[in-house]
């Protein structure tokens, strides 16, 4: 079998980027990071990949609307590929400012096939960036998150809060499109945080599109790749010690990418 | 013609409930709501059909409603505030519409035409009077970069609306360089010139040049030599490359009987000693020469670092001010060498009690009123966490400090941590040179009226003359482009052969000082992209607008440089040519306008040699009491704005992006302020990097000496305590200070820098960088009116990076397993001078802080001898928990381990001190201390491993939630839940 190839995004103010391409990596597949003007160039690029990545960051500052100025350069240049890319047999994630992107692209939630606007992420009850961890539960017979049922990964935004009128919020629960709930799990219990961060509407966190193949989520399974990057992990560390056990390398987000590439095998 | 495009929430819009809160906050109670409404003015020929389109590619019609010249306004409302920026300020909001406008149609807009934000604020409250809304305006707004209007409800509903404003620049004045007599003018018109600048054709003046009477006098004569008066672009030329805040002459001309000066007799000398002393495993790579300073990490890569502050823009405009601070740094970190990648950005804050409200005025008569000590914290938070948010460097050390003499002027310390590969293009990378006959090519933004006379304007005290054209704001987008573009690009492809920040000076610092490297220079100032007509040529070459950076770009590079940024929307532009001529020339509209030797530019200074006076003071000391029970005293400690938690900036500040966090700004289940942080920057290895600091302005009042060692002492002990290794350990200095003029200040100075010298060379740790920023003051009136001068206590910031083999071994500072043995590592004196403890009881028994006289001293000898042992227990993983001893005591470290670990911990302070009494044990800020948890099991171990060092077993970690803390007669003195502690360590600024 040939390895799964990533395209990774780039470019005006994205930022998780290169995080998001080792992700990919560690998880046994080969990535690129391109940049958002080369893909304009020669969009025909696109079709050597089997897995888009829209990666976390400010793409243009959040100015306009998180993910708004991207999506509309997308969509003014590269939409009919982008289109083309989703609508076959592969695989695509926004994170963070790429879901920011997916949503404003109309790429999520897709209920309407018809690559309107129809879900929206909004400033945070607090009206203030916050960088924390938080538990997700999520599906573990989608694609993204599959033999994952509690995820423990940091989020780190400023306009993460989810909003969609009520009959959205209604098909989305219906059609089982909810990807990730906020939850308060261990970690919201060690670190005695609530569970939802920003007061989003029923906790929502990530969706996919019907197919599954296509997930956004605010929070950043790119940053929980190693164990050490865990809040507690210095404490886990003298747990395992003191049992004798060595410690895992490895942190509760690699399986997302894992995911991805094992899809293709 | 001008349209206004509004944007209305059709949600409930979170911004406004925080803001209406805000102003509640702020005293506003008779705001019953508030609603906002964000406008954009497209000043343009679209039609109006096509606007339609740019509105709803604005807005987002899931949440949001978008209208074309119809005014939008929630039903009900009193009052519209309306808040936009004035002329020529940076406009980032603006710049993308634009951006996203001419994408959508495919042309760009022309010059005549632009884009302009703003933001309506709705109020609705019956009893709100014009003046009051006129108060919340301005508590809203500032009115150095922004423009207030404001309308009743009745006066809106006639109106149509708020009315078109556009803020668009006009220069009406014919650009020209004026040349400036001064061979035939008296000393009194010198003096003139350098305190108050060129004088206009009105007679008005341009602004400081900074520049005294010996400087002025070394210029006339240089002038009478070439037989001609100057221009205005030459002197303002020089004037930027000697300004104290590019010369640094006060740290480099001869004080007393120190002829060499401060920085190459104590600063530089220890590096080198150092060096000398490590031998083949010194892991300096570039010291003092560049942008930052950078050591070792591994065989592939350097770690640079760097710290700046920008305090007097701060100080005027505070988001405007840090912002630019944040971003300014990370230049330093791209313009390192060929340009190394930010990975870690630092902060410091030292403001005063934002609870005080007494005004402060520049101007005389109640004018010109400064910005409250709250809303000088809160910008100056706002702003790094845009500018690194929004960069996508993790911001994950920092410290807030607090003193009523940060008033006048706070400081603002921004640092940014760079990697950057040893070898680059097949070249070493942190070493640069520019060579004759390569484009000068400037790179990012453009040049504008923001950013004049900065670097001259924070080399003299603050007062009514400060210039407002000084504050600028960042544009972290336009840099963060610029900054891939450059070091995960066109540096591995070889396209240039040096780099550098245009900071200070702008363009006339950068080009002329690489000039330096090739021989000379050439300038066409025609070239330089402005952002609107009408600059004069001294402002464009000084301007020091931001995210712009110059390269020397060879001339068969340019093709595919150029291509290269235009393809990542990054402007690139020659503007004149490396030379060998041995002067520094450039042209306006076809004419020489200035022509002066590399020689005389760069090192044609005087010296101007100082004395200082040494002045002994003693402070009252207070009257020791026994005080018993000292639980209330411990909470009053943690709720100390110097000690309590500042989770709401840590938090807000994104210390995780790159995905290489390890130890992080908050630590233990009760997320408590760490002193020091780890992160691996190359996610394919084993090796971290810790970055920690030290900074006690509270001892400089007894002695700057200690107050120094202190800091050096702290910074290397936090980041030892974290896991680092004193052989790779290297300092950064950052000294902050007051009253140059005066002998006292000087010699504390002297102190200072003798300090750094003796404690950096005890322990090993060399300077790789450093800084300072000398007129720390304030000039002004007080809310009676009367003048005040009002100086910062002088401040050294000590920063500490280490290199570390494996990350897995750091330590955390909360403790982690019930019955885990508590130690007290290092011995603990009568020293609270100067501590945190003496300002608590001095405010509660006479309303202001006692200083005493006993400042603890460090004894490095000692200190190493533990450190070494404390490293070794560590790299054995023997230690469970660490957490040096700063300001606050013992007693602080103790309480933040254990609400660090949310679980109960007994001790005895028997045998720390008998000689003691219990708040002395408690709250004496001896240095040299850490408290660590060590597992049962693993203490004997410990022990031996620390070896002869003072070594105290205090107590023992408890399931329980209690801090049980006994004196040596067995009395509890201490005896409190966990979980209130830290309800008291939290709740300061809980609602910030």
């Amino acid at each position: 079998m040939v390895t799964p190839k990533a395209l990774v995004l780039t470019g005006y103010g994205i930022n998780c980027d290169e995080e998001t391409k080792f992700a990919f990596e560690l998880a046994g597949g080969l990535a690129d990071i391109v940049h958002v003007n080369n893909l304009i160039d020669i969009p025909k690029k696109l079709g050597d990949y089997q897995i888009l990545a829209f990666p976390g960051g400010f793409s243009y500052g959040d100015d306009t609307g998180s993910g708004n100025a991207l999506a509309n350069r997308i969509r003014n240049h590269l939409f009919d590929e982008v289109k083309e890319f989703v609508e076959k047999d592969t695989l695509s994630i926004g994170i963070c400012n790429g879901f920011q992107v997916m949503v404003n692209l109309g790429l999520l939630p897709g209920l309407n096939g018809d690559y309107g606007r129809e879900v929206a992420l909004v400033h945070n009850d607090s009206a203030r960036y916050v960088d924390r961890w938080v538990d997700l539960g999520v599906d573990p017979e989608s694609i993204w998150t599959k033999d994952i049922s509690i995820l423990s990964v940091p989020i780190a935004h400023g306009e993460g809060k989810f909003f969609a009128p009520d009959d959205v919020l209604e098909k989305l629960g219906d059609k089982d499109l909810v990807a990730a709930s906020y939850i308060r799990g261990d970690m919201c219990e060690y670190l005695n945080l609530p569970g939802n961060p920003n007061g989003s509407l029923d906790d929502i966190a990530g969706i996919t599109n019907e197919s599954g193949r296509l997930l956004g989520m605010m929070p950043h399974p790119e940053r929980a790749l190693f164990f050490t990057q865990l809040p507690n992990w210095p404490l886990l560390k003298q747990e395992y010690k003191r049992r004798g056990e060595s410690l895992p390398e490895h942190g509760p987000g690699l399986q997302v990418f894992e995911n991805a590439i094992n899809y293709f095998k | 013609m001008a349209n206004r495009i509004e944007i209305l929430s059709t949600i409930p819009d979170t911004r406004a409930k925080v803001r209406q809160e805000k102003l509640r906050s702020l005293g506003f109670s008779g705001v019953e709501d508030a609603n906002l409404v964000d406008v954009y003015t497209i000043d343009s020929n679209i039609g109006l059909s096509d606007l339609e389109r740019v509105a709803n590619m604005l807005a987002n019609p899931v949440t949001q409603d978008a209208s074309v010249d119809l005014p939008q306004a929630p039903n009900n409302f009193d009052w519209a505030i309306e808040i936009g920026y004035q002329p020529g300020v940076t406009d980032n909001v603006a710049t993308t519409a634009k951006e996203s406008i001419e994408d959508l149609f495919g042309t760009k807009l022309g010059d005549d035409q632009g884009v302009y934000t703003s933001q309506l604020t709705f109020l609705t409250g019956n009893n709100l009077s014009r003046e009051e809304v006129q108060n919340i305006a301005e508590s809203l707004a500032n009115p150095l970069i922004q423009r207030i209007s404001i309308k009743d409800r009745q006066e809106y509903s006639t109106g149509g609306g708020m009315g078109v404003v556009v803020p668009k620049v006009r220069l009406d004045t014919t650009p020209s360089a004026d040349i400036v007599d001064i061979l035939r003018v008296s000393d009194d018109e010198l003096v003139t010139i350098g305190k108050q600048g060129i004088s206009n054709e009105d007679g008005s003046r341009r602004g400081p040049l900074a520049l005294d009477l010996t400087y002025m006098k070394r210029i006339q004569e240089h002038f009478l030599e070439l037989g001609r008066n100057p221009r205005d672009v030459e002197l303002e030329s020089i004037a930027q490359t000697w300004s104290e805040h590019c010369k640094h002459t006060i740290f480099a001309d001869s004080i007393d009987d120190v002829k060499g000066g401060l920085f190459k007799t104590y600063i530089k000398r220890a590096t080198e000693e150092i060096r000398a002393i490590k031998g083949e495993n010194d892991f300096c790579a570039s010291v003092f020469v560049d942008n930052s300073g950078a050591i070792i990490f591994d065989d592939n890569w350097l770690i640079t670092d760097k710290v700046e502050t920008h305090n007097s823009p701060s100080a005027l405009d505070p988001f405007g001010g840090s912002i630019t601070g944040i971003v300014g740094v990370n230049r330093d970190t791209v313009g390192f060498g060929l340009g190394a990648k930010p990975i870690l950005n630092r902060y410091g804050f030292l403001f005063a009690d934002p609870e005080d409200k007494k005004p402060l005025y520049k101007g005389e008569g109640f004018t010109q009123k400064m910005l409250s000590p709250r809303a000088i914290m809160e910008g100056v938070i706002e702003g790094v966490n845009e500018g690194g948010n929004c960069s996508g460097i993790p911001t994950t050390q920092g410290f807030m400090r607090f003193d009523e003499r940060y008033k006048g002027k706070p400081l603002v310390y921004v640092g940014t941590v760079g990697l950057i590969p040893r070898v680059s293009a097949g070249r070493p990378s942190h070493e640069k040179k520019a060579l004759p006959g390569d484009y000068a090519v400037m790179v990012g933004g453009r040049v504008g009226k923001d950013g004049i006379h900065g670097a001259t304007f924070s080399s003299e005290a603050m007062d009514s003359g400060s210039p407002a054209t000084a504050v600028q704001i960042g544009d972290p987008i336009t840099q963060k482009k610029l900054s891939d573009a450059i070091v995960k690009e066109a540096r591995d492809m070889g396209l240039y052969t040096s780099i550098t920040d245009n900071g200070a000076g702008g363009i006339s610092c950068s080009v002329a000082e690489m000039a330096e490297e090739s021989g000379g220079c050439y300038v066409k100032l025609d070239d330089v992209p402005t952002k609107y007509p009408g600059l004069e040529p001294w402002e464009i070459w000084i301007s020091e607008s931001q995210e712009r950076m110059t390269l020397s770009v060879p001339k068969e590079n340019w093709e595919a440089f150029n291509s290269l940024m235009e393809s990542r929307g990054v402007e690139a532009t020659i503007i004149g040519e490396f030379t060998d001529s041995g002067k520094c020339v450039v042209e306006y509209n076809d004419e020489v306008v200035m022509d002066l030797d590399m020689d005389f530019l760069h090192d044609g200074l005087p010296q101007r040699p100082m004395k200082t006076k040494s002045v002994l003071r003693a402070y009252e000391e207070p009257k020791k009491q026994d005080l018993g029970n000292l639980t209330s005293t411990l909470h009053k400690m943690l709720g100390r704005p110097n000690i309590t938690s500042f989770e709401f900036v840590t938090q807000q500040y994104d210390h995780e992006v790159q995905g290489g966090s390890v130890l992080k700004p908050l630590q233990g289940r009760g997320r408590v302020n760490s002193e020091t942080t780890v992160v691996r920057p190359v996610l394919d290895s084993q090796k971290g990097v810790v970055v920690s600091q030290g900074v006690y302005p509270s001892y400089s009042d007894i002695d700057t000496y200690h107050m120094a060692a202190a800091g050096i002492d702290t910074a290397v002990r936090n980041a030892v305590a974290a896991g680092a290794s004193l052989d790779r350990l290297a300092l950064l200095d950052n000294f902050c200070w007051c009253s140059p003029e005066e002998e006292e200040r000087l010699h504390q100075l002297k102190r200072a820098a003798e300090a750094c010298y003796d404690y950096a060379v005890a322990f090993g740790t060399p300077f790789i960088s450093g800084k300072d920023s000398m007129h720390n003051d304030f000039k002004g009136f007080d809310e009676n009116g009367e003048p005040t001068k009002i100086s910062i206590p002088p401040t050294l910031l000590i920063s500490s990076i280490g290199v570390i083999d494996d990350f897995s071994k750091s330590v955390s500072l909360d403790s982690k397993m019930p019955g885990d043995f508590v130690y007290v590592l290092g011995d603990t004196f009568d020293e609270m001078g100067g501590s945190e403890y003496y300002a608590l009881i001095g405010e509660e028994e006479r309303g202001k802080p006692y200083i005493g006289n006993k400042v603890p001293k460090v004894d490095a000898e000692k200190n190493i001898e533990l450190y070494r042992g404390l490293e070794q227990a560590i790299s054995d993983e023997l230690v469970a928990s660490a957490q040096s001893v700063g300001v606050g005591g013992l007693g602080v470290a103790l309480a933040k381990t254990a609400m660090g670990g949310r679980l109960g911990m007994q001790v005895s302070l028997a045998g720390l001190g008998d000689d003691l009494s219990s708040d002395e044990l408690l709250f004496s800020e001896s240095q040299g201390r850490v408290v660590v948890t060590v597992a049962e099991k693993d203490a004997r171990v410990f022990e031996e491993t620390m070896g002869g060092n003072p070594v105290y077993m205090v107590g023992r970690v408890i399931e329980h939630p209690l801090l049980l803390i006994g004196d040596s007669d067995k009395n509890q003195v201490v005896y409190d839940n966990i979980n209130s502690f830290l309800r008291t360590y939290k709740e300061r600024f809980e609602h910030y």
